[in-house]
């Protein structure tokens, strides 16, 4: 210390200061941030219901307070799920589902759109972690196999058609990984066996 | 003048923070599968270490030996963390991509060791110019690296820089139908790194022998 001739206290103060223009950096940056951030993250968040709603016209949707049901739940996957309700004139029209598939790589986390009479809307997937190049395919922006549940619905609880091509079912799947799109199958198809069996849980009436 | 020139020959080339140095490999190895990633963390790592530079040299009255490290971690870190806002702000779907590799930024030494070297004793003009080389230094090989992986890995270069410039083309600038998937795995990082460093090294020991001979 004496070298410098710097005391404790001498460094303490400068340290102080040099937080202090830190602090100040960091706080501008969020003031100026701040409602930009939130108008992004508002926006991307209608973009994504509107996906998985298609042209379904609605006026109301719970997005800031969904049903959630914390694990362990009946809802495929072992995170939270979360349900959206759409209504138009106080009257249902149509529900969300926040899901995971049980990927490759970990969870996918899906948005599955529904008519109160269990038809899917349309499926996106949110998030994933699957390996680049070979799972690709799930991404709406790569390719339109997600498109292929639009307007599927179950008709029993063994429907054979809701599984992959090469397992005898209706659905496509990829070259090199068919755990990915496997996964998202039993995901969206167990999703509507769910709402099959308890529409108490999900189904909303009056306002 | 020419203590620009030098500065830049430095930080573009002889110096490389990333091809001499080999700091920060993180970002470096991790983010480069396309070629937009790449370039949008190089403007991020620009950004940051021209204004941490810069911070420093005007700091230098506060930054006695003791107390040195934790305030570049404190200027570096408000710094990063001003650019991954900005970036959720202005460039949200580009943010969204790059994910954690931001906030990382805050761990690339390269930064740290230009502070310590050289903001810490030169003028702030001067640490500002600094910057700058290192900036553009470590961003072309993150670029380089970046272009060649998603070429070599798609047979397409440059897609979706509209995230990064919007109204750009998003289709980018296609030479092949298909390409090689490894170029885009975690391994082909280490192999377009090794591929960069050879021929660095080739022109480094030709340049030197012409010297010796001369």
């Amino acid at each position: 210390m004496s070298a410098s001739g710097v005391s404790v206290l001498g460094g303490t103060l400068r340290l102080t200061l040099i937080a202090g223009i830190a602090a100040a950096i960091v706080g501008l940056a969020w003031e100026l941030t701040r409602e930009p951030i939130a108008a992004n993250q508002h926006e991307r968040r209608m973009a994504e219901f509107s996906a998985v709603l298609g042209n379904l016209p609605f006026d109301t949707l719970d997005y800031d307070a969904p049903q959630r049901l914390d694990p362990p739940h009946a809802l495929p996957g072992d995170d939270v799920a979360e349900i959206y309700h759409a209504k138009l004139a106080d009257r249902f029209v149509a529900a969300v589902f926040v899901v995971s598939a049980d990927g490759y790589n970990g969870p996918i986390r899906l948005m599955i759109g529904m008519t109160p009479e269990r038809s899917i809307i349309a499926v996106r997937v949110l998030s994933h972690s699957e390996t680049p190049g070979l799972a690709d395919d799930i991404d709406r922006e790569r390719s339109d196999w997600i498109t292929g549940f639009d307007q599927q619905r179950i008709n029993s609880v063994n429907d054979p058609a809701w599984a992959l091509e090469q397992d005898g079912g209706a659905f496509e799947g990829f070259t090199g990984a068919s755990i990915t799109p496997r996964a998202i199958v039993l995901a969206v198809r167990d999703t509507l066996i769910w709402a099959e069996r308890f529409p108490d849980r999900w189904q909303v009436h009056g306002p | 003048m020419s203590r620009i020139r030098e500065i830049f020959a430095d930080g573009l080339w002889h110096n490389n923070a990333g091809m001499v140095q080999l700091l920060g490999l993180c970002p470096l190895l991790a983010i480069s599968n396309t070629a937009v990633n790449a370039l949008g963390l190089a403007i991020a790592t620009l950004a940051v270490l021209t204004l941490s530079n810069l911070i420093v040299s005007v700091a230098r009255p506060l930054l006695q030996r003791e107390i040195r490290i934790p305030a570049y971690v404190l200027i570096i870190a408000a710094l990063v963390t001003a650019s991954e806002l900005a970036f959720n702000a202005f460039l949200p779907t580009l943010h969204a991509r790059l994910g954690i590799f931001l906030p990382l930024i805050v761990t690339n030494c390269a930064i740290v060791a230009r502070a310590e070297a050289f903001a810490s004793r030169n003028p702030p003009m001067v640490a500002l110019v600094d910057g700058l080389a290192y900036g553009l230094g470590f961003g072309w090989v993150l670029l380089l690296i970046g272009a060649a992986r998603e070429l070599i890995g798609t047979g397409t270069v440059f897609a979706r820089l509209d995230l990064l410039i919007p109204g750009a083309p998003a289709g980018g600038v296609t030479l092949a139908d298909d390409g090689l998937l490894l170029a885009l795995l975690p391994p082909g990082a280490f192999f377009a790194l090794a591929a960069l460093l050879a021929v660095r090294n080739i022109i480094h020991t030709r340049a030197a022998q012409r010297n010796r001979g001369a």
